[in-house]
């Protein structure tokens, strides 16, 4: 009977030690909002997609403050009262001390003040809008503004291609177009190229020809477009169709970075430069590791979203580890100083929490249908 | 670079009259602004893409989505504005109904095929433009131009000459004596609504050939525009939707290659705006003067 009774105890003390030890590998909880259903949740999955891949290898390697790494994920639907009602219960339920995302900037202007608020560090992986991080001190962002890639784009065009003149295009009726339209006037009078002509469309517009017809009789080396998908094709056709040569390029924004583009404007589409923050064959080895890992796992081609979350993840890893506890100060400090290399090229933060360096911008061109690094 | 204008002009004109003829004559005769009328801009370009991609040739699938596009045209005027007129409500609910409906519509049309743009196949119709004299011109767009005075042609014909348009006007002047004088009205209304449906079809296909972009909400952007050019041309007027859709188009692109293209758009609506305050019955109106 005491053999037994001691036995029981002995398994007992044993299961509450194995529970201590088990408390000591509680895993460090961060909070993600990202947009996982609804019309807009091809940006919320290939995010967590990201974010997942680049949690795996983190963990494989030991996690962080010798535990493992775990993401609480909210759904926020792409709506910002369900984003703000997320970040309520990460913040204030979980208690995490960190938060991803979220997904769209306008979500960010909605949660953004409630993190900095309650000084928890939030880092938007997507979110491009400006003034994203003047929003407060603990709002981070991984994802370089369109006015950083833009110039970058500018400056290739004419040191490889010689451009010197060139005629601007933008939709005047439409926030995204038209502050784009401002980087690219910015960075066309930082590059001393001469602007023949502005001539503005309606983003419903599906007529051109009046525009190009005018451009192409000022002879310019290439054509800077601000608009989205609809219209930057549009255009494109109306070019090939009044017979404006290929050699004039047309240079977007991000607007015209989509794979919707070749679809409707077919060969008419050739040629058009782009510069985006990350290029799925940018032949460095830890970007083909990523891809190879993304589509073993997920059986799908990575885009530029699950990109930016699968480096945002392991600055954020590295941040609490440098913080040294799961602490939302000492995080929001350690990031400010985190460099780290990874598939979008060197990081780090600018003193305003915004990226630092664009040497990871890749200038694209459109050729036969598909996106490829200009030579 | 003058002459290569005035094509432009000449094109886009055409592609506003094009749409304003069916809007005109379904006012013209029916006396409802049926709001409707650009989604069937919408059904005939998805139809003959549709059938397009299932290998049918440009030339048949034109007419056969226009005539779908018609049909359903008939069908949707049946099952909303025929109960109304029977029941003679006034004009304002018609109006009501079709803005409804045109909500409606259109959320249907974008659940079920989602606001991506689509094309036609390559190769329906020769895309190259043909240079003649340093002006450049696709087939596509001499079909728009010749479809317009062609639709013309033959409305006036049928509305001044053919006994049938003898009745058409009859109904336009006075639904309830032209029912009493023998004119079967249900017939002719579902005559008039089969016509504008086609004719806003058949807008639809070559619109869409032109400018490459086929989506739900194609007919919805043509509506305004298509407002201005009835209006200017006179409610319910064919040669005015003609004229007044080619003046719109030509100063459209007159603006903007001269001017600035940023003032493009406030060409027409301010031509409307005139049109209302110098004369309200458009450039050709006599119906609504009448109606007035």
């Amino acid at each position: 009977m005491i053999t037994r009774r001691f036995a029981l105890a002995a398994a007992s003390l044993a299961a509450m030690v194995y529970a201590g030890a088990a408390a000591a590998q509680t895993p460090v909880t961060i909070g993600a909002i990202e947009i996982l259903t609804g019309p807009n949740n091809k940006y919320g999955v290939a995010i967590k997609n990201g974010f997942d891949l680049a949690l795996e290898e983190v963990n494989k390697a030991g996690g962080v403050l010798g535990a493992p790494l775990a993401i609480a994920y909210e759904d926020s639907a792409g709506n910002k009262d369900q984003a703000l009602n997320a970040a309520r219960q990460l913040i204030g339920g979980k208690k995490v001390p960190l938060i991803l995302g979220p997904t769209l900037s306008n979500e960010m202007f909605a949660v953004g003040p409630i993190a900095v608020e309650r000084k928890i560090p939030i880092v938007g992986t997507s979110t491009t809008a400006n003034g994203i991080t003047a929003i407060g001190p603990y709002v981070f962002r991984t994802s370089l503004p369109e006015s950083d890639v833009v110039p970058v784009t500018l400056r290739t065009a004419k040191e490889k291609l010689g451009v010197k003149k060139v005629a601007v295009m933008y939709g005047n009726d439409d926030a995204f177009t038209k502050s784009g339209y401002d980087v690219m006037k910015a960075a066309i009078e930082k590059l001393g190229l001469e602007t023949v002509t502005t001539e503005t469309f309606g983003g419903k517009d599906t007529d051109f020809s009046a525009q190009l017809t005018k451009i192409k009789s000022l002879n310019p080396d290439a054509i800077v477009v601000s608009a989205l998908v609809e219209a930057g094709a549009g255009i494109l056709l109306a070019k090939k169709a009044l017979g404006i040569p290929d050699s004039v390029r047309v240079i977007g924004g991000n607007g015209l970075n989509s794979p919707q583009v070749p679809l409707v404007a077919r060969e008419a589409a050739d040629g058009t430069l782009v510069g985006s923050p990350w290029f799925i064959d940018k032949p460095d080895a830890a970007n083909q590791k990523f891809v190879a890992d993304y589509k073993a796992k997920y059986n799908m081609d990575p885009d530029q979203f699950a990109a930016q979350a699968y480096d945002t993840l392991f600055i954020v890893a590295q941040a609490i580890k440098d913080a040294g506890a799961p602490n939302a100060e000492k995080i929001r400090d350690a990031l400010g100083k985190v460099k780290h290399n990874g598939v979008m090229g060197p990081f780090s933060f600018t003193p305003d929490r915004d990226p630092a360096d664009t040497s990871g911008v890749v200038v694209i061109e459109m050729k036969g249908g598909k996106f490829q690094i200009l030579k | 670079m003058f002459a290569q204008q005035l094509v432009n002009g000449l094109v886009v004109g055409s592609t506003y009259a094009l749409f304003a003829l069916g809007f005109t004559l379904m006012f013209g005769v029916l006396g409802v602004i049926n709001l409707t009328y650009g989604f069937y801009l919408s059904v005939g370009a998805f139809l003959a893409l549709f059938a397009t991609q299932h290998g049918v040739s440009i030339w048949l699938a034109l007419p056969l989505a226009a005539l779908a596009s018609g049909c359903v045209a008939v069908l949707i005027d049946g099952l909303l504005l025929t109960p109304l007129r029977r029941a003679k409500a006034p004009e304002l609910a018609s109006l009501m109904v079709t803005l409804g409906a045109t909500l409606l519509l259109y959320s249907l049309a974008n659940a079920a095929l989602s606001t991506d743009i689509r094309r036609f196949p390559p190769g329906v119709i020769d895309a190259n433009a043909l240079e003649i004299a340093g002006i450049r011109i696709t087939m596509t767009q001499c079909l728009i131009i010749a479809a317009a005075g062609i639709i013309v042609s033959v409305l006036l014909w049928v509305m001044n000459g053919a006994r049938i348009g003898l009745g058409l006007r009859a109904l336009a002047e006075r639904p309830d004596a032209a029912a009493l004088m023998g004119v079967n009205a249900g017939a002719l209304v579902r005559l008039v609504s089969l016509a504008s449906g086609t004719l806003a079809g058949a807008s639809g296909v070559l619109i869409g050939l032109n400018y490459n972009a086929i989506q739900p909400y194609m007919g919805e952007v043509m509506m305004l525009k298509g407002f201005a050019v009835i209006i200017l041309g006179g409610l319910g007027d064919i040669r005015g939707a003609l004229v007044a859709g080619l003046v719109v188009g030509m100063l459209e692109t007159l603006t903007a290659g001269y001017v600035a293209s940023s003032w493009k758009d406030a060409v027409g609506f301010v031509l409307l705006v005139l049109t209302l305050w110098i004369r309200p019955s458009g450039l050709f109106g006599r119906l609504a003067v009448k109606r007035a």
